[in-house]
């Protein structure tokens, strides 16, 4: 799962992004890019290029961590056999797709025990849906079909961008996440068509899931000066509205023909214009869970915690005093 | 504060909120390996990834978890990435010249215009 952009724009930052990068070198990035070339890690790149690609996909990383905890709670009690060994795959995955994704940004420089200190310390951020508790086996299925949607448009755009190592690691990422929208499709679809308990229980789910889903793309964009530098470096590859406008595109229609409904009246399609309209969600809320105050930050990042804290003993049995460090190749 | 949660068993690990337990050491995550698979017997080995691992060994059995959880695996190599010698791509006019040399490609020599201008020549 997992990859959202929630990339500072400050305009007013934009001249010194750039004002003190070696003018030649970045014009000969710059031209590698726009022909489309991949950057790999030992390739000179600007400040801004590398801090904005380790914060991306640190969080990123972040995300597929923390996103396995609401799941993983669902392991042992998911309905059947056959439903627990899909949910320990996905939630498998779904560390995995962590492990790929750090072992990218370690490329750029930054450690992995940095970027786990900072999880756990509260300076990272990952993706805010999963400030959210999911009381009920529907919430997992609405997770697992939903959410993992929200990340497919995310990480298909993303896996087009200029960086050689992060694209890597989201192909082999994007390629499993399949996996996680059919099994979370068919999760929700036997709720949907099942007993009126069932029906109940996954619309009550949705209606839960749906202003956490629409903020996943993140806040309006303001078009800036820096958002255009970010695009021209291919870091950002389309605007949280249109990641957004996708989503609703593919999903929403799926969505009423199992006859759910969205706690949104103004959801609709615009015939003419092709773009979808609904009423924005409540960005103050968005910005409150993102800042520490959501319903669960404190029990995902104490989770962490203590995976880390009871983990110690083993790693320190395992470890290899001589070891040196050297960065993942590419 | 101790976390209240909906899954009873971290209620019942009576997690602190404030506390400052978990803070990793540098390094504590091990050397890093490069992952080389092989899918299929008579195909090459190809470079899928890396991990960080405490020595090989663990390396396989973490590469195996990691890059083999779908289809078809034969074969896996790990190798210390510290141990990986590469080229820089600052270098990279060191192949340049590899396009030009037509004369190992099989297209350069066309051997059919040369016999037909003889025949031609024989029986004008
Ligand atoms: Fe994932
Ligand atoms: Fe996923």
């Amino acid at each position: 799962m997992y990859g959202n952009a929630y990339i500072e724009t400050d305009g007013s930052k934009v001249h010194s992004i750039i004002a003190d990068e070696d003018p030649i070198k970045l014009a000969l990035f710059e031209a590698r890019i726009a022909a489309g070339d991949k950057i790999e890690p030992k390739d000179w790149m600007p400040k801004e290029y590398r801090k904005q690609l380790i914060r991306m996909i640190e969080q990123h990383g972040h995300s597929e961590i923390i996103g396995s905890l609401p799941e993983g709670t669902w392991i042992t009690r998911a309905p059947g056999f056959r439903r627990k060994l899909a949910l320990m795959a996905k939630v498998q995955d779904e560390v995995g797709h962590a492990q790929l994704l750090y072992s990218a940004a370690e490329t750029l420089g930054k450690s992995r025990e940095d970027m786990t200190n900072d999880l756990i310390n509260g300076k990272s951020k990952y993706s805010n849906v999963f400030n959210y508790p999911a009381p009920t086996w529907a919430d997992s299925a609405i997770i697992a079909w939903l959410i993992d949607a929200g990340a497919i448009v995310n990480q298909l755009a993303n896996s087009k961008g200029s960086y050689g190592p992060y694209c890597r690691a989201l192909e082999r990422i994007c390629a499993e996440e399949s996996f996680h929208l059919k099994y979370g499709h068919d999760n929700v679809v036997f709720l949907a068509t099942g007993t009126p308990i069932q029906r109940q229980m996954v619309q009550n789910a949705l209606h839960r899931w749906w202003e956490p889903i629409m903020h996943f793309f993140g806040p309006p964009d303001k078009s800036s000066q820096h958002s255009e530098i970010l695009m021209r470096w291919k870091l950002k590859m389309g605007s949280n509205d249109s990641m957004r406008q996708t989503f609703l595109a593919m999903y929403v229609p799926k969505i009423w023909d199992l006859g759910l409904t969205l706690p949104d009246p103004n959801l609709r399609k615009n015939e003419e214009s092709g773009f979808w309209e609904y009423t924005e969600p409540n960005w103050e809320v968005f910005k409150q869970v993102i800042n520490g105050n959501g319903p669960c930050n404190k029990e995902r990042l104490a989770v962490r915690r203590m995976a880390e804290e009871k983990g110690r003993w083993v790693r320190k049995a395992l470890m290899n005093q001589g070891a040196m460090y050297v960065s993942p190749l590419s | 504060m101790i976390i209240q949660s909906l899954d009873p068993r971290i209620s019942r690990a009576r997690l602190d909120d404030q506390s400052c337990d978990g803070q990793l050491s540098e390094h504590e995550h091990f050397e890093t390996f490069e992952v080389f698979q092989q899918v299929k017997r008579g195909t090459h080995h190809q470079h899928v990834g890396s991990l960080h691992a405490p020595n090989p060994e663990m390396a396989i059995l973490f590469a195996k978890e990691q890059y083999c959880r779908r289809g078809k695996s034969v074969n896996l190599w790990v190798v210390k990435t510290s141990d990986v010698f590469v080229t820089d791509y600052e270098d990279a006019d060191i192949f340049e010249t590899t396009e030009d040399k037509k004369y190992r490609d099989p297209e350069a020599y066309k051997v059919m215009d040369r016999i037909n201008a003889y025949k031609a020549r024989l029986n004008p």
